[in-house]
C-alpha cells in the first residue's frame, strides 16, 4: 500500500496575471516504509510539493493522500502527529531565541506527550546529541548539531513520514556523512517512510530507492536508483543532470 | 589561550560557559553576555549610570531634596544660584528649584515608565497580529495606525488633553495613544519577515495555533527592536511632557513637573535665566541619557548576532 | 618551478580577539602563488576563506593579519598604506565571492558598475571602458553584451550574474584571481558553464588562481595543486591528479564521506577527528 499519494497535483502562487504555476500535474506514489527523491534545480517545484503537502501553500488542486486518508485544505494535528519535515537550512529553521530544551519541550507539550524531561533526552540520545546540548541556544550549537535538534524535533510527535527538504546542502560534506547517516538509521530504527527533496543526485541516489526529476514544475522522469547509477536517463534534461553530477571525475575533465 | 579575571575566575567561567547546565544557567550566561557587550559600549554606560543615578534620586527625594519643594518664601524670590541654601537658586515664589528637580524626577519617571508599558504594548498587539493574520484585518488595523499617524503629535496629545481634561494622568494617556502607532509599524514589518521562516513554518508544522506563535515566537523576536525604539522615543516622551506641562495642560501647579517649571520660568527669562534653564537642563540630561542607552541596546538585543 | 612567484606567503596569522581569548582563524600558513591554478580545500571553520581575504587585506578591525611575508612580485602588501592597498585590489588581484547577488549594486546597471571599476583603476575614459567592458562580457560567453551592460543586476539569473562578476573582476587584467567558492550558490548544470570559463580566461591571461571550495572532487578536477586546510593551518599538499594517493587521515576521511553517484555504499565514512591534527605543525606550500 502506498503511504503518500499524489495525483494530478498542481500548486500555485498568485493569482490572475502574476500566477505562477510551481508545480504542474505531479503524480506519484511512495509506498509505506520507501524512501523517494524529488530530484531538479532551483524553481523546478520540488520543495513546493513538500509545502504543499503539509499545508504552507494553501493554493493547489488534484489529490494528496496520507496513508489512504485524503487531504483537505486544513491540516489538522492528528496530520502532524503522523507526517514531519525537516527543513533545508538549519540556521534558519531553529527559534534564534528558544534554546534546544524549549524547542523539543514545546514540540512534545503541542501533541500532548507526558513525562517530557525523559522524553526529551531519550530524542536528544536518538539523534546523537548528548544531555550537554539540551540547554543550550541555537547560535551555540554547530550546523550538524542544530540539523540533528531539527531532526529530533521532527521525531517527537513519532511521525511515520518524515519529509526531508534538502536536509543536508547547508552543511559540511563530512556532517553531511553524519546526518545522512543518522537519517538511515532512523528510518530503520522507527519504520519511517521518506521523501526527500534534493538538487544533489549522489546524496538521493544514496537515500532512495527511487527518484522523480523536476524540471520547470513538471515531473519529467523517474528513475529507479540502478538506472540512475548506470546513468540510463530517456530524457534529455536528466541526462544532463547526471552528466553535471559525474562530471567532476578527474578522468572526464581536461585537468592535467 | 583563554584570559580569565583573576578576582572570580569561577563565576565567570560559569557565564561564559557554551555548555550550560540548566535552564537558569542558560538564562543566566545568555544575560551576562548581553551584559559583556553593552559594559563595552562607554556611551551606553554613560547613559545607563545617568539613568540609575535618576532612580535614585527620585527613590530618595523625601532624604535628599534640601527643602520643601512647595514651601514658598517670597522674600528670597529669584535668587540666583549659590545663593545661601539655594545651590540652583529659587524660583518667582521662592521656591527651592534643586529640591523642585529632585521632587520632579519622580514625576518624570512616572510618565516615562506608564508611556513606556502602555504605548509599545499596544503597537506590538496591534502590530503583530496585524503583520501574522494579513488581509482584511491587516487592511483595517493599518488604516487606523494611518489615521493616528496622519496628525502631527503634539497637536493630537493637545486635543486628547482637552477632552479628558488637564492632569499627569490624562498626559500620559494622550501621549500613549499618540505614541503607539510607529510601534505597531515597526512590529507589523518585524513580524512580516518572521511570519515566513522557516522556524515559524516549523511550529505551524507541530499544531500550534496562531495565538500561541504570536505570543511565544514572534513577541520575543519584535520586543527587542520595540525596547530600542523605545529609549530613543523616551527623549520625545519627555518633552511631550514637558510640553503639555508648559502649556499647563499637564501637571498642573504648584506640582514641580520639569516643563511646567520651564514655562514659569519663561516670564523672567531675560533677567533671571536660572529659573527656566536648570529644567531644561534636567530634561536634556535624561533625554540624552535615553538616546545613549537605546543606541547601546540595539548592538546587544539584535538577535541576528550571534553571541560569540 | 623555478619562475619567481607571483605571491609569497610565510606564516600568515588571522587573529580575533574575543571574550575567550584570542582566537586564532589562520594559524601559520605558508604558500607560494606561481602561474598556477592553486585550490584551498576545507570545511567551515579551516580558515580556508579567512586566507584568502587576508591577502586583500580584508580582515576588518579588531581582526589581525600577520606574517613573516606577504609579497605580490616582490611588494610587501602588509606595509602598504590603505590608499596604495586599493589600487592592489581590484588592478592586480581580484576577488569573486559566492554570491553574486550581494556583490552586486542593486541600483547601478551592470555596464556603468563594471566601467566604473575600469576608469578606476585605468583612469581610462568612458568610451574606451565601453568598449572594454563589452569586450569582456563577450569573453565571459555573454551572447548581447550591449544589452547586458544596460541591465540591472536583479534582471540577470545566478549563473549570469556570477559570469558577470568574473568580467567584473578581471576587467582590469589582474595578474591574481582569488575565487571563493564562486560557484556553490549555483545550479549544478550552470556550474561547470562558470567554472570552464573561468579556466578558459585564466589560462588565456596566465594569471594565477586560488580557487577556495569545500569540493574536493571539484578542486581536484579543476586546480593544479591543492592545500587541505584544517582549523586554520594546511595538513596536505598534494597534485590534483594525486588526490586519491592522499595520506593525511582527515584528507582521506574527507574523501570517504562523500556519497557518489558511480559506487553504491551502504554507509558513508564519518570522519574521526583526531585532536593532534589541530596541533602537528602546518604544511608548507612553497615551491
Amino acid at each position: 500500500m502506498s503511504e503518500l499519494h499524489f495525483k494530478d497535483l498542481n500548486v500555485w502562487f498568485g493569482e490572475g496575471a502574476d500566477r505562477v504555476d510551481a508545480v504542474k500535474h505531479a503524480t506519484f506514489d511512495v509506498p509505506s516504509g520507501a524512501s523517494f527523491g524529488l530530484v531538479g534545480e532551483s524553481g523546478s517545484g520540488k520543495s513546493t510539493i513538500l509545502r504543499a503537502l503539509v499545508g504552507l501553500v494553501p493554493t493547489w488542486s488534484g489529490k494528496m493522500s496520507v496513508g489512504g486518508k485524503q487531504l483537505g485544505p486544513k491540516r489538522t494535528r492528528e496530520f502532524f502527529k503522523e507526517v514531519q519535515m525537516v527543513f533545508q537550512d538549519p540556521y534558519a529553521s531553529l527559534h534564534p531565541r528558544h534554546s534546544v530544551d524549549q524547542v523539543l519541550g514545546e514540540t512534545l507539550k503541542l501533541h500532548g506527550f507526558r513525562g517530557i524531561d525523559k522524553r526529551i533526552e531519550k530524542l536528544l540520545a536518538d539523534v546523537g546529541l548528548g544531555p550537554a546540548f539540551r540547554f543550550r541556544y541555537p547560535h551555540q550549537l554547530s550546523g550538524g548539531q542544530r540539523q540533528r535538534v531539527a531532526i529530533a524535533r521532527a521525531l517527537a510527535p513519532e511521525p511515520t513520514v518524515l519529509l526531508l527538504d534538502e536536509p543536508t546542502s547547508a552543511l559540511d560534506v563530512s556532517v553531511q556523512a553524519e546526518v545522512l547517516n543518522l537519517l538511515a538509521d532512523l528510518r530503520e530504527e522507527h519504520k519511517l517512510t521518506y521523501l526527500m527533496v534534493s538538487h544533489d543526485l549522489a546524496v538521493v541516489a544514496h537515500m532512495c530507492e527511487a527518484t522523480a526529476v523536476m524540471q520547470n514544475g513538471e515531473i519529467v522522469e523517474m528513475l529507479s536508483v540502478e538506472d540512475m547509477r548506470a546513468m540510463r536517463a530517456k530524457n534529455p534534461y536528466t541526462q544532463h543532470l547526471l552528466e553535471s553530477a559525474s562530471g567532476y571525475n578527474p578522468s572526464a575533465e581536461q585537468s592535467a | 589561550m583563554s584570559q580569565t579575571d583573576t578576582r572570580k575566575p569561577t563565576l565567570r567561567e560559569w557565564l561564559l560557559t557554551d555548555t550550560p547546565t540548566s535552564r537558569f544557567h542558560a538564562r543566566m550566561a545568555a544575560l551576562y553576555n548581553g551584559w559583556l557587550t553593552l559594559r563595552s559600549n562607554t556611551m551606553a554606560m554613560i547613559g545607563l549610570g545617568i539613568l540609575l543615578f535618576l532612580l535614585l534620586i527620585a527613590a530618595f527625594a523625601p532624604w535628599i531634596a534640601p527643602m520643601d519643594p512647595l514651601a514658598q518664601d517670597l522674600g528670597g524670590r529669584l535668587a540666583p544660584p549659590g545663593t545661601d541654601g539655594h545651590i540652583l537658586g529659587t524660583d518667582s515664589l521662592g521656591r527651592d528649584i534643586l529640591s523642585r528637580l529632585i521632587y520632579g524626577s519622580r514625576i518624570t519617571l512616572y510618565i516615562v515608565t506608564l508611556v513606556a508599558i502602555i504605548a509599545p504594548g499596544v503597537g506590538l498587539l496591534v502590530g503583530t497580529v496585524s503583520g501574522y493574520i494579513g488581509g482584511w484585518t491587516d487592511a483595517i488595523l493599518m488604516r487606523i495606525t494611518d489615521i493616528f499617524l496622519a496628525f502631527p503629535r503634539l497637536v493630537l496629545a493637545l486635543a486628547f488633553v482637552a477632552a479628558l481634561g488637564a492632569g499627569i494622568e490624562n498626559a500620559v494617556l494622550a501621549i500613549s495613544i499618540t505614541a503607539w502607532p510607529p510601534y505597531a509599524r515597526i512590529a507589523r514589518a518585524e513580524t512580516l519577515t518572521i511570519r515566513n521562516s522557516d522556524y515559524i513554518s516549523a511550529v505551524k508544522l507541530q499544531g500550534a495555533r496562531p495565538l500561541r506563535i504570536i505570543t511565544k515566537h514572534i513577541w520575543p523576536l519584535c520586543i527587542s527592536s520595540l525596547i530600542v525604539r523605545v529609549t530613543l522615543d523616551m527623549a520625545g516622551v519627555i518633552l511631550a511632557a514637558a510640553g503639555l506641562g508648559f502649556l499647563g495642560l499637564g501637571a498642573q501647579p504648584p506640582s514641580p513637573e520639569w516643563g511646567a517649571m520651564i514655562a514659569e520660568g519663561r516670564r523672567f527669562i531675560l533677567d533671571s535665566w536660572w529659573v527656566a534653564t536648570m529644567p531644561g537642563l534636567a530634561i536634556f540630561t535624561v533625554s540624552l541619557a535615553f538616546n545613549l542607552l537605546g543606541d547601546g541596546l540595539r548592538d546587544v538585543l539584535d538577535p541576528k548576532e550571534g553571541g560569540s | 618551478m623555478s619562475e619567481k612567484p607571483l605571491l609569497d606567503i610565510k606564516n600568515l596569522r588571522v587573529t580575533f580577539p574575543t571574550r575567550q581569548g584570542e582566537f586564532e582563524a589562520v594559524r601559520g600558513v605558508s604558500f607560494t602563488l606561481g602561474r598556477e591554478r592553486l585550490g584551498i580545500v576545507g570545511e567551515s571553520g579551516s580558515g580556508k576563506s579567512m586566507t584568502g581575504r587576508a591577502i586583500l587585506r580584508l580582515i576588518r578591525p579588531p581582526g589581525r593579519v600577520e606574517a613573516d611575508r606577504l609579497e605580490l612580485e616582490g611588494i610587501d602588501l602588509l606595509s602598504l598604506d590603505e590608499k596604495a592597498m586599493q589600487k592592489i585590489r581590484g588592478q592586480r588581484i581580484s576577488m569573486v565571492m559566492q554570491d553574486p547577488k550581494f556583490s552586486l549594486n542593486p541600483v547601478m546597471n551592470i555596464g556603468d558598475q563594471i566601467m566604473e571599476i575600469y576608469r578606476f583603476h585605468t583612469g581610462a575614459s568612458k568610451k574606451a571602458a565601453y568598449e572594454k567592458a563589452t569586450e569582456m562580457l563577450e569573453a565571459v560567453s555573454i551572447r548581447d553584451p550591449e544589452r547586458v551592460m544596460r541591465a540591472y543586476p536583479h534582471e540577470m539569473s545566478g549563473g549570469m550574474g556570477q559570469r558577470i562578476m568574473i568580467a567584473m573582476m578581471l576587467v582590469t587584467e589582474p595578474e591574481i584571481l582569488i575565487a571563493d567558492e564562486p560557484t556553490s550558490a549555483l545550479d549544478v548544470s550552470v556550474q561547470t558553464q562558470v567554472l570552464s570559463i573561468i579556466d578558459r580566461l585564466v589560462r588565456e591571461r596566465g594569471m594565477g588562481l586560488i580557487f577556495i571550495s569545500h569540493d574536493l572532487n571539484l578542486v581536484s578536477a579543476f586546480c593544479d595543486r591543492i592545500l587541505i586546510m584544517y582549523a586554520g593551518r594546511i595538513v596536505e599538499v598534494c597534485e590534483a591528479a594525486r588526490l586519491n594517493e592522499a595520506t593525511h587521515p582527515y584528507t582521506r576521511g574527507l574523501l570517504g564521506s562523500l556519497p557518489r553517484l558511480d559506487e553504491p555504499r551502504k554507509r558513508l565514512s564519518v570522519l574521526q577527528r583526531d585532536a593532534d591534527w589541530r596541533e602537528t605543525e602546518s604544511v608548507s606550500g612553497r615551491q
